[in-house]
């Protein structure tokens, strides 16, 4: 290593400490606009007619040219992909908040025997890449006749983001301090009466979390309904997507508007609570 | 009355753990036990016929044409892995340091590096594949604009660009992650000790090689372990952009694509075959966990080291 240190005094004075930090600053703006140039010329070109996306593919629309918009929302299924996705998702971020709770709670709050058992058994699931069993999982929704049922998905998500949202709360809900429990106790207030109103507004913090982490890929998710969803009344918007990318190959404004109109949900939700979002996303690799 | 207690206690909790632990069990435990049992039997349709034993390993990996079609699947997710190494998790590494630093800006290019994460992956592979269209994609007419016009070609019609040009799409979505899980990592080395190594020496390279790359081992083994099970499983960018058949040529054919399309495949043209579907799903379980447990393992043990 003496090489490098001779070299770094040597070459000191070109790239010495504010040349050093000026290359990390071009590669971060370098990296910035890299970032975000696909997403801009999404939505410019979700506001252009398609031989202006040909002619100059770079260039600031008109936005107030809201065609592409209106015929998505008046001839294509759009609406209904949308709030498709928004029904599983919202029903199975609710399963797995009330269930992940519930068993967080009773692991995290109680001794007793298989507690640790049952904890692993949750964990094991963290792991598995359920992708692998989609032929017995497809086979299980066949024989509960909920295929092409969105019961399916809701079933498939809850049971996917059990492992985490168990994990990261129980480790939080251990956290807590035994006292306003035990004071309650005294008190005479029964176990249901001591979790639902002394420990549930403790533990938000640690369910905004668990939720981030299971919403996005949940509310992102192609694979499972690919596979469990055939009926188009029943398709979720990136599956919906699929259908709506076939049908307008050659309309590249209505294209890129659906590809816009997808995003924008999401992006609008993170752009407002990024540090939510971020914290909430890399939780299970940090720690 | 204490034992009357004790029970009334006991079906608390046991009303609490029972719902999520049968989601669990019904729907990830069952399933993955049965995706082994299911291998050896022989499929028809959606129906189990015999139990034939090791017939659909031996098939999907000495029989053709299964046999080129799992070495090209495999051999393309070796390059994924590798490319995504260098390209997501280098790059990660590099972005990471540079958002360390806390230079100004910082907050607004952390908040532009993980935009593409929460995207859909679906918008992600529509967003390319419209860009990379030969005549009318901004990849072509951008490389036109700035005198490289001989550049411009069909970047997922040809087979010598098609794979690397999906794996650009999918470091692009992704590269935010692992630049902020080293980030947390770079965060919580101690100031003590970058003062200590600025007192002996002042090279950014020493610095980076010596005391911070080791010191984000814990992140790097999440981070590289997350990366190869995530590349054995890959389908949705190369099953959009790449197409079912993963092509031109299969050049785009994966794994996860291969046994997608083995399972679920052309089910009208009566090409589905649960039997061959859940040997490659064994199969490709088993060299995830066994390679992810080396490569865990060796990580683990120079964090230890270090």
């Amino acid at each position: 290593m003496s090489v490098a240190t001779t070299n770094y005094y040597d070459r000191r004075g070109i790239l010495g400490t504010l040349g050093r930090d000026g290359l990390l600053q071009i590669i971060l703006i370098a990296n910035t606009i890299l970032m975000l140039a696909p997403i801009v010329i999404m939505v410019f070109s979700a506001f252009k007619t398609t031989p202006q996306i040909f002619q100059s593919p770079f260039g600031i629309p008109d936005f107030s040219q809201v065609q592409n918009f209106i015929k998505i929302w008046s001839e294509t299924n759009f609406l209904r992909y949308l709030l498709n996705s928004f029904l599983v998702t919202g029903a199975s971020m609710l399963l797995i908040l009330t269930l992940g709770t519930m068993a967080a709670y009773a692991i995290g709050r109680y001794a007793f025997t298989g507690a640790n058992f049952i904890l692993m058994f949750f964990l094991a699931g963290l792991t598995l890449p359920l992708k692998l069993a989609i032929i017995p999982l497809f086979m299980l929704m066949r024989d509960l006749s909920i295929l092409n049922n969105q019961l399916s998905l809701i079933f498939v998500y809850t049971a996917m983001g059990l492992p985490s949202t168990v994990f990261i709360m129980t480790g939080f809900i251990r956290t807590l301090p035994n006292e306003l429990e035990d004071a309650a106790r005294m008190d005479g207030a029964s176990e249901a009466r001591i979790m639902w109103s002394i420990m549930l507004p403790l533990v938000r913090p640690a369910m905004v979390i668990a939720g981030i982490q299971n919403v996005v890929p949940i509310w992102n998710d192609f694979f499972f309904p690919l596979v469990f969803i055939q009926n188009d009344s029943l398709k979720t918007l990136p599956q919906g997507l699929t259908t709506f990318m076939g049908e307008y190959t050659t309309d590249w404004g209505v294209l890129f508007s659906g590809l816009t109109l997808s995003a924008a949900p999401i992006i609008i939700i993170y752009i407002v609570l990024s540090r939510q979002f971020i914290a909430g996303m890399t939780s299970g690799a940090i720690k | 009355m204490p034992h009357f207690r004790m029970t009334g206690r006991g079906l608390w909790i046991t009303a609490l753990i029972v719902p999520p632990l049968c989601f669990v069990a019904l729907f990830i435990v069952y399933p993955i036990i049965s995706a082994f049992a299911y291998a050896f039997f022989d499929w028809q349709g959606l129906r189990r016929l015999d139990f034939v034993g090791l017939e659909n390993f031996h098939t999907v990996l000495f029989v053709e044409p299964y046999r080129s079609w799992t070495l090209n699947a495999f051999k393309n997710n070796i390059i994924v892995f590798f490319a995504l190494m260098v390209l997501q998790n280098g790059l990660g590494f590099i972005l990471a340091y540079a958002l360390w630093r806390e230079l100004p800006g910082t907050r607004f290019h952390r908040i532009a590096v993980f935009l593409p994460v929460v995207l859909s992956t679906i918008i992600v592979a529509y967003l390319f594949k419209l860009f990379y269209h030969p005549l009318f994609g901004v990849v072509n007419i951008s490389l036109k604009s700035i005198g490289l016009g001989e550049w411009a070609q069909p970047w997922l019609g040809q087979s010598g660009t098609a794979l690397w040009s999906i794996i650009a799409a999918q470091a692009w979505h992704m590269v935010g992650f692992p630049t902020l899980v080293f980030l947390a990592g770079m965060q919580r080395i101690p100031g003590e000790i970058l003062d200590a190594v600025r007192m002996e020496t002042e090279s950014e390279w020493v610095k980076i090689t010596k005391i911070v790359w080791p010191l984000v081992a814990p992140s790097a083994t999440i981070v590289f372990t997350l990366l190869f099970v995530g590349a054995f499983n890959w389908f949705e960018l190369p099953y959009i952009m790449g197409g079912l058949d993963g092509s031109p040529f299969g050049s785009t054919d994966v794994l996860g694509l291969y046994f997608y399309r083995t399972a679920f495949g052309n089910v009208s043209a009566g090409q589905q075959d649960f039997g061959l579907g859940s040997a490659l799903a064994v199969l490709i379980f088993i060299s995830i966990a066994a390679i992810a447990t080396v490569i865990t393992t060796r990580l683990r043990a120079r964090e230890i080291q270090l």
